[in-house]
């Protein structure tokens, strides 16, 4: 089985994890920013960790032959601060043309307040501005209803964003619709406490089809378990899937979605 | 067997929640309406227990408390 990986914040995982998810099949790992779990106190903070995004976590996954890309914002957790968020952004373009480079992500909301708005539209404008493509984080557990519907309203208003080069994440039952009749992408993330089980996962891919979907592990620094994409696809074969619609779904899906950035290449064979 | 021994951790977890003392946290009455839309053959129950926990206000919030979700939406906590 081959997979990839498109949500994975790898700088929190052990060398361990690289070993299982490159044996369990995976092509390549895709790293948004995150939160640190802690607020960083200055933009000196960001610019640390874009270099190691965009230069020492690639070359870690090389030791293991793995593929490693990002992308880079401010994340919505650490949005409440506007003026950090503003000088944060005002870095970013400095990074743009790095080799590993996807996009602007993990953007969103988390607590869907009026300063998350502003810099959610900041992002959204620094991708127009640079024709990025955009990764969405949307809120968690009762926020995540109102945040979606928020964030999708921000990305439509904006015309010079093509829906079919944004991808929604994190969606679940009461989300997953809103986002495809948008025209966007969606994501599913398979946690074991919160957001998606693999089961579920399956279950909304049967419900809805498999068109513009992936499936993603976060394998952060939480709870979290970095091989729950090939764990799904397990879940699938055993309700009957074949080999050829479990590869659409794990390894298709994103290779196209991800296609759409010219950087986005994989080695041969 | 794998849904049933899920409902008997819901079950216990309530007769847990009977035994302990003190005033009872605002999401377990969430919980007790979410638990309703397990009742019948009413269609997208996953999707109405999303819904049953959600914030259903539509306007911005003037400013983020804190960082983390709670699990169910509490009209004074905003």
């Amino acid at each position: 089985m081959r997979y990839i990986e498109p949500h994975g914040h790898m700088v929190s995982r052990v060398t361990d994890d690289y070993i299982d998810m490159v044996t369990a099949g995976c092509a390549c790992v895709c790293e948004p920013a995150f939160w640190a779990g802690y607020d960083r106190s200055s933009v000196n903070g960001f610019y640390d960790y874009f270099c190691q995004l965009t230069d020492y976590e690639p070359k870690r996954a090389a030791k293991f032959g793995l593929p490693h890309f990002c992308w880079l914002c401010i994340n919505p957790k650490e949005s409440e601060d506007v003026k950090l968020a503003e000088e944060v952004v005002g870095i970013i373009p400095k990074f743009l043309d790095r080799p590993n480079v996807l996009g602007i992500g993990e953007i969103g909301l988390n607590k869907n307040s009026r300063n998350e708005m502003k810099v959610l539209e900041m992002h959204v404008d620094l991708a127009a501005r640079h024709n990025q493509m955009i990764l969405v984080h949307t809120p968690h557990l009762e926020d995540k209803l109102k945040g979606t519907r928020l964030i999708v309203d921000v990305i439509k208003r904006d015309k010079r964003i093509q829906p079919e080069r944004v991808i929604i994440d994190h969606v679940e039952e009461h989300t997953i619709k809103l986002v495809l009749d948008a025209g966007f992408w969606a994501g599913m993330t398979l946690y074991p406490e919160s957001k998606c089980s693999p089961a579920r996962a399956v279950d909304m891919l049967e419900n809805y089809g498999s068109e513009r979907l992936w499936l993603n592990s976060a394998c952060d620094w939480g709870v979290s378990i970095p091989l729950n994409v090939p764990y799904t696809a397990l879940e699938m074969k055993r309700r009957g899937w074949s080999a050829e619609d479990v590869d659409n779904v794990v390894y298709q899906n994103p290779l196209k979605f991800l296609s759409q950035c010219k950087k986005f290449k994989l080695p041969k064979g | 067997m794998d849904a049933r021994f899920k409902l008997i951790e819901l079950a216990a977890f309530l007769d847990r929640v009977d035994r302990a003392e003190g005033q009872a946290d605002f999401r377990l009455d969430a919980f007790r309406h979410a638990l309703r839309e397990l009742d019948g053959n009413k269609p997208e129950r996953a999707k109405q227990v999303l819904l049953a926990f959600s914030d259903p206000t539509t306007e911005p919030i003037a400013k983020a408390s804190g960082k983390g979700a709670i699990g169910a939406y509490a009209p004074m906590r905003g």
